[in-house]
């Protein structure tokens, strides 16, 4: 549920009306199908699961480029079904929302550069295609061809190009793909990630074009589920450690601040995989940034105990957080982290932080 | 020259009333002037408001016929070259059942509207949950919506559409509209699901990217279109709105400016007969030093004077008028149509008051000019001796200026019009007007000679008097010409009007009742269906479905109207009058008087005309007569509209009844059909209303005709006025030798009716000339339909008399103060 949940956040900053978007989940008359432990099968299930509630296509990653200090960067595809007239038979009919956002996070900018689109499903201009990845929203998109996924996203101000792959075996969460979220088998969702994806191709900032590569953490992830009515917000990290293996881990926070659950995956580089449950895993804040705009203290630098390590996270830059109240009402913070491990760095992935200024209510 | 001015200015105090009478006539002409103009620029600057409001920060928009185009294009718009945001758009005008005013119900993509009209979007309810912006059954009503339907947020508000009413609930009020904006917003889909317009958009709206707005991009935007669809920018709407009102507002600023004449004229009037009357007051001044330059520019100073005040007051009263006509007749003035149901608030309007200020106080100087000229020209010595009887110098007849004028109005009205306004029309009025002013000595020597035969003693001296003193009757005279003029001319112009339109009327509505859901723009039709259904009731004998459609041509200009009708074998002349017309071979249409006139077409000429997304060749067969669509009428056969758009919708259905049916039982028939509330109207209450419609649209012309109509007469009471007192001897004399005051009461309202005589037969004479100017040159060039000529002979009768029994009235109140002194002492005096 969190992942789903941190997503949606992704998607309220995204949505220039987002309460459409959160309303079409609180409020919606079609029965949604309810996610079960299942077998996924590949392409397919890279392509969009249509009749859920909720679905994404998250690429987050570092990259380099010549003459430049290492930088983030993140892009998401979002679709939702919010279940309103579904039977209009018109072209415009809002069978689908999508929500694209895109963000770049350069240490020079020392804040994000990020842009958003969203619009209803048509065929032929926005959509996500069943049965393998093609995701469009105008001219925003993201597609699988051959062995790698392509990303071509010009937000005007920046724009990626970006192919990555090969994608090696996809990583699935929890239960070979159903992941639980929140006490209750309800609070679940279908997640599949490809961890330490090679990524290559161009990226423009202003008017200066630069070739870049770098590794990625792609996730695809899917769900009907609501957010669980004790949680506050979550905590999430997704994590490319330089020996190959990949580590995902989250918390979701009660509005106390203590934790509601606790996930997460190890993949290590030989394939072999590590599933954590509630008990096997502790966030402890090392430092806290205080937002000169919002006020809010994030804790961008945090110690995730799991099994027998400590991991600590440490910010790329401090201001990696997207205010969009002006527009949506909420507040994150999402950015490009460096994982320590005995004072040495260990990895780097992405980490994000939600519901700090206040409960997010989903 | 403090003291001088203070000399001539305070003379307008001595002679208040002819002051006074002079000063109302500038002001009527300003106020009148800046009235229209303030009227007309509110209301544009309303409509721009509109414009602007729906279009948000559009850089251009893709806009074609008014029932809308295929919405397939949108996709392949928003991914060309360049373009950074677009917005799709259902448009439609609907009606509430029973209310007149239509409702712009706009569905919009709130998603993309947001990135181009951000300030439009729905503010709502509290308890509403927020994924209701989608849902297929609300709408958001604009402030002004809900005020003028007089409903609240959470009620069901139910809508015609065609022969059937949908409902939907108020979600929560629409904000960013202007206000008075009558609208509401619906999610896209929703507008196009429930308002039967599936595949349909009526508009895109479009933002480039920065540095996008290249060659290329538009041209590849262009090749996008499929012909009829234009790719204009908002701006060009606004214009083509003041395009569309530009004839009629300049038409009323005409009537303004002649009232302006008329001031002026008035100005000269009095001006003359009073320094006349001070030409031993002049001589004394020029006796004591006064030179002729500051003589002049005393006088002179007197006229400015009027002018200021009169043109100041003018100003203020002028934006009182406009604040009354817009709250009772709206911002089209009441001619229907420009800007209906706008009730723009009132704005200052700079521009037209300083425009109208500066005719006002010109034309009091040049009103002033000749009697200044005069005065500082005059002989001094005659004029200082006591004896000396100051009279206007004798009026002469420019027989070769009035030859030149007619020549010159002749000449101007056959000129084209000038960017669509008939500027040598009106040109050729003013010289039709100086002409017959230049005639009038001439008519007043004239006709007083004709009265030679009539007998009586007081007819005699009426008559001896008049001829003794032509200029006085000339200029007495010359301001009833003038407004007679106008007012004769426009009674007749809007006698023709009347009829032909009466007669348009009767040709066109040729069946028993209609069945109408084209109220204004709307573009939602009667549905298939419902007219099979309509066909089959037994006592209907037949129905004929009429769609309209609003179409852009080729090369921009104001959008076409289409009118899609059976036209029956017999002639196309049984839909509408022909007035040119040609046997039909192929694919025909059949074109209004505008659109030879705007666009050339002529009998026979192939044209090429954009319907239902493809470019389609046709033979023109005929130009009919049109009053309801002054920018063009196209008429189609509706078989072959209907295969070349499958629109199977009508707008309007006329309905014949079964033979022995009576109307009311047709009617009480269809109405068990369709329900309470569509409008259902027989021929006869159309026409009615049609002709109810056309009364109104020239209350506003009647209105400036009563005030030129009063002018004239404030010229005949001044006259006499300031000839009361040079008089006096006469009147004493008369007494003195037995006649009695009464008789000499009569003298004076025969001496008024008699130069009004003078000024009414040269107003019509003139009125009739000019009435031709104004059907044939002015209103066919101005809004492009001709008419037929019909003079209202009794009411123009009944004018006459009136006005010379009015000018009786004047001069014999005027003149009474003369009467009211004693008859020896009068004589005395003149010992």
């Amino acid at each position: 549920m969190q992942p789903l949940r941190r997503r949606m956040l992704g998607l309220i900053a995204a949505a220039p009306i987002a309460p459409i978007a959160l309303a079409a989940q609180a409020d919606a008359a079609v029965a949604y199908p309810v996610v079960r432990p299942q077998r996924l099968r590949f392409p397919e299930d890279h392509g969009a699961h249509p009749a859920h509630r909720i679905e994404w296509w998250y690429l987050t990653g570092w990259l380099e480029a010549a003459g430049l200090a290492p930088f983030g960067f993140q892009l998401t595809f979002f679709q939702i079904r919010p279940g309103i007239a579904e039977d209009n038979p018109s072209r415009f009919a809002p069978d689908h929302l999508l929500v694209a956002h895109a963000a770049l996070a350069l240490p020079q900018a020392g804040h994000l550069l990020h842009a958003a689109r969203t619009a209803r499903s048509m065929p032929g201009l926005v959509g996500a295609s069943v049965g393998d990845c093609y995701v469009r929203l105008d001219r925003w998109r993201l597609w699988r061809q051959a062995d790698d996924f392509k990303a071509d996203v010009d937000a005007g101000e920046f724009m990626l190009q970006l192919a990555f792959g090969p994608t090696g075996e996809p990583l699935l969460h929890g239960e070979g793909g159903y992941s639980q979220k929140a006490p209750g088998a309800e609070h679940a969702s279908q997640y599949v990630s490809l961890p330490q994806l090679p990524v290559r191709g161009r990226v423009r900032v202003g008017e200066r074009v630069l070739a870049v590569s770098g590794k990625a953490w792609f996730d695809h992830e899917w769900s009907s589920s609501l957010m669980h009515p004790d949680a506050a917000g979550w905590d999430w990290a997704g994590i490319n450690l330089h020996d190959g293996s990949a580590l995902m881990l989250f918390r979701m926070r009660r509005h106390d601040g203590g934790a509601l659950w606790h996930g997460g995956t190890l993949r290590r580089a030989d394939g072999t995989i590590q599933h954590f449950g509630p008990s096997d895993i502790a966030w402890q804040v090392q430092r806290e940034w205080r937002s000169p705009r919002s006020g809010v203290r994030w804790p961008v630098s945090q110690t995730v105990r799991f099994a027998d390590r400590i991991i600590s996270l440490a910010p790329l830059m401090d201001d990696q957080e997207l205010d969009t109240r002006s527009t949506t009402g909420a507040i994150y913070w999402e950015g490009a982290v460096r994982a320590m491990e005995q004072g040495r760095e260990v990895g780097r992935g992405y980490l994000e932080l939600t519901g700090y200024d206040k409960a997010l209510r989903l | 020259m403090k003291l001088l001015l203070g000399l001539f200015i305070s003379s307008l105090r001595r002679r208040r009333f002819a002051a006074a009478l002079s000063l109302l006539a500038v002001m009527l002409g300003v106020a009148l002037g800046v009235a229209v103009s303030v009227v007309n620029r509110s209301a544009l600057d309303e409509f721009a408001h509109g414009v602007r409001v729906l279009s948000g920060e559009a850089d251009l928009q893709i806009v074609g016929p008014r029932n809308g185009f295929d919405d397939a294009l949108f996709a392949p718009v928003v991914l060309s070259e360049g373009v950074a945001a677009a917005s799709p758009v259902v448009e439609l005008d609907v009606r509430l059942p029973g209310r007149d005013s239509p409702l712009r119900v706009l569905g919009l993509d709130l998603l993309r509207s947001i990135q181009i009209q951000p300030a439009l979007r729905p503010e709502t309810g509290p308890t509403l949950d927020a994924g209701a912006l989608l849902d297929p059954d609300l709408i958001y009503l604009s402030p002004a919506a809900l005020q003028r339907f007089g409903l609240s947020v959470g009620q069901t508000v139910r809508m015609q559409l065609g022969a059937r009413t949908i409902a939907l609930r108020i979600g929560g009020v629409a904000n960013g509209f202007g206000a008075g904006q009558l609208a509401g917003l619906m999610d896209i889909a929703a507008a196009q699901w429930r308002f039967d317009h599936l595949g349909r958009l009526t508009r895109i709206d479009l933002r480039w990217a920065s540095g996008g707005d290249t060659s290329a991009a538009r041209a590849a935007l262009k090749a996008l279109l499929p012909p009829g669809l234009q790719l204009v920018p908002p701006a060009q709407r606004e214009e083509q709105a003041a395009d569309m009102s530009r004839a009629y507002r300049a038409n009323l600023t005409m009537l303004a400016v002649i009232a302006l004449a008329t001031g002026a004229f008035l100005v000269f009037a009095t001006q003359s007969l009073s320094v006349v009357r001070r030409e031993a007051e002049f001589a004394l001044l020029r006796a004591l030093g006064v030179t002729r330059v500051e003589l002049l520019r005393g006088v002179l100073a007197e006229g400015c004077a009027v002018g200021l005040v009169g043109g100041s007051i003018g100003v203020v009263v002028g934006h009182g008028l406009a604040a009354i006509a817009l709250n009772t007749l709206g911002g089209d003035l009441g001619a229907a149509g420009y800007f209906a149901g706008s009730r723009p608030a009132l704005q200052f309007d700079l521009l037209a008051s300083a425009v109208f200020l500066l005719l006002g106080l010109a034309a009091s100087v040049l009103g002033s000019w000749w009697p200044a000229w005069r005065a500082a020209n005059a002989d001094i010595a005659p004029a200082l001796r006591s004896s000396h009887q100051p009279m206007l110098p004798p009026a002469s007849v420019h027989r070769r200026v009035a030859i030149v004028l007619a020549a010159m109005a002749v000449a101007l009205a056959a000129l084209p019009p000038l960017q669509g306004l008939p500027v040598g029309g009106y040109l050729a009025v003013a010289c039709v007007l100086a002409c017959a002013v230049v005639c009038l000595p001439a008519l007043a020597h004239l006709l007083t000679r004709s009265l030679a035969r009539w007998p009586g003693l007081l007819l005699g001296l009426v008559r001896a008097r008049v001829a003794a003193t032509p200029s006085h009757a000339v200029i007495a005279a010359g301001g009833v010409l003038a407004s007679v003029a106008l007012s004769v001319a426009m009674a007749i112009m809007v006698a023709s009007f009347r009829d032909s339109v009466d007669a348009w009327l009767a040709r066109v509505l040729p069946a028993d009742l209609y069945v109408r859901s084209a109220q204004g723009a709307v573009a939602v039709g009667v549905e298939p269906d419902a007219l099979k259904r309509l066909a089959a009731i037994p006592e209907v004998a037949r129905i004929e479905p009429i769609r309209h459609e609003q179409i852009r041509l080729d090369g921009g200009g104001l959008p076409v109207a289409l009118v899609a009708r059976t036209v029956p074998a017999e002639g196309a002349d049984r839909v509408f009058p022909m007035r040119e017309m040609r046997p039909c071979s192929g694919d025909c249409v059949w074109v209004s008087e505008a659109m030879s006139d705007l666009h050339g077409w002529r009998t026979g000429q192939q044209v090429q005309i954009p319907i239902g997304g493809g470019e389609h060749r046709f033979v023109v067969a005929g130009i009919w007569r049109d009053y309801a669509r002054q920018s063009g009428a196209i008429l189609i056969d509706l078989a072959r509209y209907q295969t070349l758009t499958s629109d199977m919708r009508a707008n309007d259905v006329a309905i014949w009844a079964a033979p022995g049916v009576a109307a009311d039982m047709l009617r009480e028939r269809v109405r068990a059909l369709f329900g309470p509330s569509l409008e259902i109207a027989s021929a006869e209450l159309i026409r009615r209303s049609s002709l109810a419609l056309f009364d109104r649209t020239f209350a506003v012309t009647y209105a400036l005709e009563a005030c030129a109509v009063l002018i004239g007469l404030f010229g005949i009471a001044a006259s006499f006025a300031a000839l009361a007192a040079a008089r006096r001897r006469e009147f004493g004399m008369l007494r003195h030798i037995g006649v009695t005051r009464g008789q000499i009461g009569t003298l004076l309202a025969l001496e008024g009716a008699l130069v009004a005589g003078i000024g009414v037969v040269g107003g019509m004479l003139a009125g009739g000339a000019i009435s031709v100017l104004l059907i044939f040159v002015v209103n066919r060039q101005s809004f492009h339909w001709s008419m037929d000529f019909a003079v209202p002979g009794a009411s123009l009768a009944l004018f006459a008399v009136a006005m010379l029994g009015f000018a009786a009235l004047a001069a014999r109140l005027a003149g009474g103060q003369a009467m009211r002194l004693d008859a020896v002492r009068a004589v005395r005096e003149d010992a």
